[in-house]
């Protein structure tokens, strides 16, 4: 047994990953235990799990073998030492961030943020005393500025929604490290297909399973990775750290060592705020991600035949593609994103308002709609329904115009997707 | 610190994973202690576990040794969860032991430890958990997600 090949490819692992042949039996597909509970051996085995002596199911808001079965994959596929998914990408930040977090604690973020998180933070964070300043996520030094002693934590995308601009994670790691503090990256737009920050420095990834993981627009999902380096018993992380009055008096740090965030992550986060995932969900997202690197391979050469297609475009005034940047986002997207910059980005009519409702109201193949990373193209008009409730210059400081259209591009033919919207655009 | 990976091979960690008897020097009888998980974890998947603290009597119900060498009989394992300063006197009692690993736990680094067990003979294993590594390769770690780096196509006996 010892001296078989290790197999460590992208591909093998995203189909393997998580799920061995289940033993009792021998199905090859992963089984969906679709159960609330698991029978205890006997009663010191059942003392066992609860007091996390040994590793054991319980409950299934608290873990699940199908669920576990995808969070193993992600882990692998990030680099990291395990994952705890969640019912949805926001409620595995929130958790992720409930877990570290006390009140009176300061969080500083990259102002170029999906607007479903910029809400969780700016609402939630205040709501449990929490501080936060949002900065420039390109000026590294408004990060290093911003820093205070009570920081916990700095958070940014590795491809801003729905900006496009590529995050500097090395340099974000290195001020934060200095400073004693850990960089969690949202990476649902890059997949670690394209992106594993965790090379890069980054100490935990979140991500919206959602969306190109799952692939397929079936299953609402979340995962939290943790690199399992960063050090919470600096004296910094008191709640990590320092014996927790919510798990008996226990040091998860010091007891699981580089397991020690994840499993407080699961036993108290997870347990008390209950945003477990389903054993349905997981199998269909864990089984969207044996695909995942064939998919993303197509999404980006769409992505790009269509940027370069809107870009060439007299009807389209501006490409906001990270693959069509120029200077230091250019850098940025050679060194994170060498395989692409992924198929979620946004372009600009002229005709304001009406020219976008003009154009998605002739669009014949991708679909209306308010998700991304589905296998299928998808488009909306963000002035007309995502930030319908802003004037035109709250929407500019949002970095949306009028007349932008963001567009998620799926693995269809890019000749009949560019067909698609020269008809639109020939509307306008 | 990547040399440390010499003493993180899967074969020997998987060899010192096949063996009974292992003294857990340092074992403490406070629940909630690190050498404690791994001391009731060890005993609970079948390891013969001798506890090695001078300043307890008995934990689990089994006699406490004050060192390594007033441990009767063999010993396959020596599990160490000390300052890595006293490693290397407890290297020089596995040696005269005859004990076949000694395995450092995470954090307990001591190139001067482990260069006196390797030259009388004993296999070692440094900044590894034989908790984790036990449920990696043979236990139940991937029910909680933690990433196994077990990749296989073969159906495992139940």
């Amino acid at each position: 047994m010892t001296d078989s090949p290790e197999f460590h490819g992208f591909h093998t692992r995203s189909v393997h990953a998580g799920a061995r042949p289940d033993p009792a039996t021998g199905s090859r597909a992963f089984p969906i235990h679709q159960t609330t509970s698991y029978v205890f051996e006997d009663s010191e085995a059942a003392a066992a799990y609860f007091n996390l002596q040994e590793y054991g199911n319980t409950y299934s808001r608290i873990m699940n073998p199908t669920v576990a079965a995808f969070e193993e994959r992600v882990a692998n596929l990030e680099g990291a030492v395990g994952g705890v998914a969640f019912a949805s990408g926001l409620a595995a930040q929130s958790a992720a961030l409930f877990t570290l977090l006390e009140p009176g604690d300061h969080v500083v973020a990259s102002s170029a943020l999906y607007g479903g998180t910029v809400t969780q933070f700016k609402h939630y964070l205040r709501k449990l005393s929490v501080e936060l300043d949002f900065v420039d996520p390109e000026d590294i030094d408004s990060w290093q500025s911003a820093v205070k002693d009570n920081t916990k934590l700095f958070f940014g995308e590795t491809i801003g929604n729905p900006s496009g601009a590529i995050l500097d994670i090395e340099a974000l790691a290195n001020v934060a490290h200095a400073a004693d503090i850990p960089l969690m990256i949202d990476n649902t737009f890059a997949t670690p297909y394209l992106c594993r920050p965790l090379e890069f420095g980054a100490d935990i990834v979140v991500h919206s399973a959602t969306k190109f993981m799952g692939g397929h627009g079936t299953s609402i999902g979340g995962v939290v990775v943790e690199s399992g380096e960063f050090d919470w018993s600096n004296g910094r992380f008191p709640v990590i750290a320092e014996p927790s009055p919510a798990y008996h008096g226990l040091k998860f740090h010091e007891t699981f060592g580089t397991f020690g965030y994840l499993m407080k992550l699961r036993s108290e986060t997870l347990r008390d705020l209950g945003a477990a995932m389903s054993p349905f969900n997981a199998f269909l997202i864990a089984q969207g991600i044996e695909t995942l690197p064939l998919r993303m391979r197509q999404h980006v050469a769409n992505a790009e035949a269509i940027a370069a297609y809107l870009k060439s475009s007299s009807k389209v005034t501006a490409v906001h593609y990270a693959g069509l940047a120029e200077g230091r986002q250019q850098e940025l997207a050679q060194k994170y994103l060498p395989k692409g910059t992924g198929a979620v980005f946004c372009f600009d009519l002229p005709g304001g308002r009406d020219a976008g409702i003009t154009l998605i109201e002739h669009l014949n193949l991708f679909s209306h709609l308010a998700n991304v990373g589905d296998a299928k193209s998808l488009v909306i008009h963000p002035a007309t329904t995502t930030h319908r409730q802003l004037n035109d210059t709250e929407l500019s400081a949002a970095g949306i115009g009028p007349g932008t259209i963001r567009v998620s591009i799926g693995i269809e033919d890019a000749n009949d997707l560019i067909a698609d919207l020269d008809y639109g655009l020939s509307k306008l | 610190m990547t040399s440390l990976a010499q003493w993180q091979k899967a074969d020997v960690i998987l060899n010192a994973l096949k063996t009974k008897r292992i003294a857990v020097v340092g074992l403490s009888s406070n629940e909630l202690r690190a050498s404690h998980f791994v001391g009731y974890y060890l005993k609970r998947n079948g390891y013969e576990v001798i506890p090695v603290n001078p300043r307890e009597d008995t934990i689990f119900g089994l006699p406490c040794y004050g060192s390594i060498a007033d441990v009767p009989g063999d010993i396959d394992v020596v599990d160490v969860f000390r300052d890595p300063s006293a490693v290397p006197e407890i290297a020089e009692q596995a040696v005269a032991k005859q004990a076949r690993y000694m395995w450092l736990q995470f954090g307990v680094i001591s190139p001067k430890g482990v260069e006196i067990a390797e030259a009388g003979g004993v296999d070692c294993i440094v900044d590894r958990c034989i908790k984790i590594e036990h449920a990696r390769y043979m236990g139940r770690m991937h029910w909680l997600g933690f990433n196994t780096e077990q990749i296989s196509g073969k159906r495992k006996p139940a």
